[in-house]
């Protein structure tokens, strides 16, 4: 198989909240897994990971958001994805309750990951959604 | 005792001691109950003498809904309030703040001002609760609140009683809220120390908190690096001049109890014997209260699953029982839905419940410390003792806590051993019932805690409101002299009292402190 570029992921800590354990976990085993991952620690705003995201080239953006703050968190990032033209897929982890995922689905958030989700179901998901990226440019 | 409470008994008729010992008593480093090393615990007669204290953590939305909630709270029986603030006021913003969008109400009750917190204690007498506040970065300005509120009461400031947590250290280390760079970050906690030891008599103004063992630390490096933690205050009381014997008995602890029952209760036992050895011995401490380790605890947090939520009382079931082996002065259990959202009314009191079942269905609080003993137990305790001592010296010999923090030591060595326990429990090396052993693909129906979004919005008219119709130019004028005060070095409660007084907002006093203080800036290593 030829080596296909390194996917790049965005992992974001965005809002208030300061438990990083799981956007670090996440971080470390998508790195294992052969990807570039750049993580924008703690109180990353929205602005801040669109900027980021948009030069350091990502294919993924990955945010973690325990807080409950996750709807507005993913308004605001998918907005100013949009407004600068820019067809990143977002996918989310953290504290999300279930009746919530629909509403995030609904506003374009490609994939959501919950506490129990094993590494490797993470991993395949970025490279999918990678993979569909490719494929629609 | 008191001498008409009948004799604790068995269901069989046998009755049950309040002390068990080998005869001739236990070896020294075991010792009784209430004497020096306290590994069997601070208090001589332990539940028998006063029971745990029953704490759950709670509050959102606005003050007003949190106000219900502790009435609700009490009315069923619980002996403590815990209250839990958004991370807009545990971060310094007010609820109108960009910042703050999202944020206002979520995980906690939103405090902007000395009104909010007159609201959240409307008809609860001071004097007759004690109050624990899970605030750290902006503990000072909560602290001064709630005096003000006592004051405002008619209650005098010497009968209120309660926690801040007030440990800016393990902020760095774990739980990310803070505002501040290191140094003026412990500058304020010492503070908050220094003005409660003859002020506000009854009050913890610190509680030493092990946020790390969430972030992923085993049960021996929490335990150390929160003692570490200890140590580091300690040293800057010391060097703020205060004597030990009066403020090492202040000092109290927070720790993490998971489902590994027997290595809790050997970790609790172990981490009072070390602290008293290094209270007494290394520090010099005459005062016999200050060699006693004061813990609270929380039994939940990451121990806790997402599937098959219900399962989660049977864990924190487990976790209390331990705690109550292990002779801990304060417990809050997590709702079996923690990993959800906060608690609804029903998982707030079932998570309750599992504490009033262990304190008065089970024999634990019959007799003190009824582990002790144990071939198993006693071991563990030795083996406990040592790791968390060595680890406490890998520190020590690294600079301290304080440094080890600043270059980052502590943060990477948590991020391992979370990696680490994720790729266990992904291979099924760690067994979790639910998750990755015995799981059914059938969803729990429950019911989830929703924060009415209209809350945001009125909490942040609120907050302009009060800027609008207090004396602004009071407002103005305690704000300027805490800015002064904070670029000079004597203690900054009285001013923060000042302004909390003039009705300043927790994001206009911190932003009078950043202004002076700076902002800590993370790292992105992981």
């Amino acid at each position: 198989m030829a080596d296909p570029r390194k996917i790049r992921v965005l992992v974001g800590k965005p809002g208030l909240d300061g438990h990083d354990r799981g956007a670090k976990v996440v971080a470390s085993a998508l790195r294992d897994a052969g990807m570039e991952v750049i993580y924008t620690g703690l109180r990353s705003t929205p602005e801040m990971i669109v900027a980021t995201a948009i030069q350091e080239s990502c294919d993924v953006i990955g945010l973690s958001v325990l807080s409950g703050a996750h709807e507005t968190i993913a308004s605001r990032t998918l907005e100013l994805l949009r407004a600068q033209g820019a067809d990143i897929p977002i996918l989310m982890g953290g504290v999300i309750p279930p009746e919530d995922r629909t509403r995030l689905a609904a506003l374009g958030i490609e994939a959501i990951f919950g506490q129990e989700a094993t590494l490797q179901e993470i991993i395949d998901g970025v490279r999918q959604l990678a993979a569909k990226k490719e494929a629609v440019q | 005792m008191n001498d008409s409470k009948p004799t604790p008994q068995t269901q069989s008729g046998s009755p049950i001691a309040p002390l068990y010992q080998p005869p001739g008593g236990a070896p020294p480093s075991i010792g009784k109950p209430g004497e020096y090393p306290f590994t069997r615990g601070i208090y001589p007669s332990m539940y028998l003498g006063k029971m745990w204290t029953m704490r759950q953590y709670a509050g959102f939305g606005t003050p007003e809904e949190t106000n219900a909630r502790f009435k609700y709270l009490l009315q069923g029986g619980q002996t403590g309030l815990s209250v839990a603030l958004d991370l807009p006021t545990q971060l310094g913003y007010d609820s109108d703040a960009p910042e703050a969008a999202g944020e206002v109400g979520k995980v906690g009750v939103a405090i902007d001002s000395l009104a909010d917190m007159e609201t959240v204690f409307d008809g609860i007498p001071l004097d007759k609760v004690s109050t624990s506040f899970t605030i750290n970065a902006t503990a000072p300005i909560l602290l001064a609140m709630y005096e003000a509120v006592a004051t405002k009461q008619g209650v005098a400031r010497e009968r209120i009683a309660g926690t801040i947590q007030n440990d800016l250290l393990k902020e760095f280390g774990a739980r990310g809220a803070w505002i501040f760079p290191i140094r003026p970050s412990l500058r304020l906690a010492v503070d908050a120390i220094e003005y409660s030891i003859d002020r506000l008599p009854r009050f913890n103004p610190i509680s030493i908190a092990s946020h790390f063992r969430d972030a992923g630390a085993t049960p021996a490096e929490e335990a150390a690096y929160t003692l570490s933690d200890g140590v580091a205050y300690v040293k800057a009381c010391l060097e703020r001049g205060l004597d030990i014997d009066k403020f090492a008995p202040r000092l109290s602890f927070f720790f993490y109890t998971y489902v590994n029952f027997f290595e809790e209760v050997a970790k609790y036992r172990a981490a009072r014997r070390l602290w008293a050895r290094l209270m007494r011995d290394t520090f010099g401490a005459k005062n016999a209260e200050a060699w006693r380790l004061r813990i609270a605890c929380v039994c939940g947090g990451h121990s806790l699953t997402q599937a098959e939520p219900l399962n989660n009382i049977a864990r924190t079931t487990i976790e209390t029982m331990a705690v109550a082996c292990a002779g801990l002065q304060s417990v809050f259990t997590a709702a079996y839905d923690e990993a959800f959202a906060i608690p609804t009314e029903l998982s707030a009191r079932t998570a309750l419940r599992v504490q009033q079942i262990v304190a008065y269905e089970s024999d634990v609080a019959k007799t003190v410390d009824p582990l002790a003993g144990s071939y198993f137990v006693e071991a563990l305790t030795n083996e406990m003792e040592t790791k968390i001592s060595t680890l406490m010296d890998d520190i020590e010999n690294q600079g301290g806590m304080v440094r080890c923090l600043e270059e980052g030591i502590i943060q990477r060595r948590i991020a391992e051993r979370a990696f680490e326990y994720q790729r266990d429990l992904d291979a099924g090396k760690v067994p979790v019932v639910g998750v990755n052993v015995f799981k059914s693909e059938e969803p729990t129906p429950m019911a989830i805690h929703k924060v009415d979004a209209a809350s945001e919005q009125a909490k942040a008219a609120a907050v302009k409101k009060l800027r609008a119709t207090r004396q602004q130019a009071a407002t103005t004028q305690a704000l300027d002299a805490l800015e002064q005060a904070a670029r000079g070095s004597n203690n900054l409660m009285a001013p923060i009292y000042d302004a909390v007084m003039a009705y300043a907002t927790v994001g206009e006093i911190s932003d009078r402190l950043r202004k002076v203080f700076g902002v800590y800036i993370p790292s992105t290593t992981f």
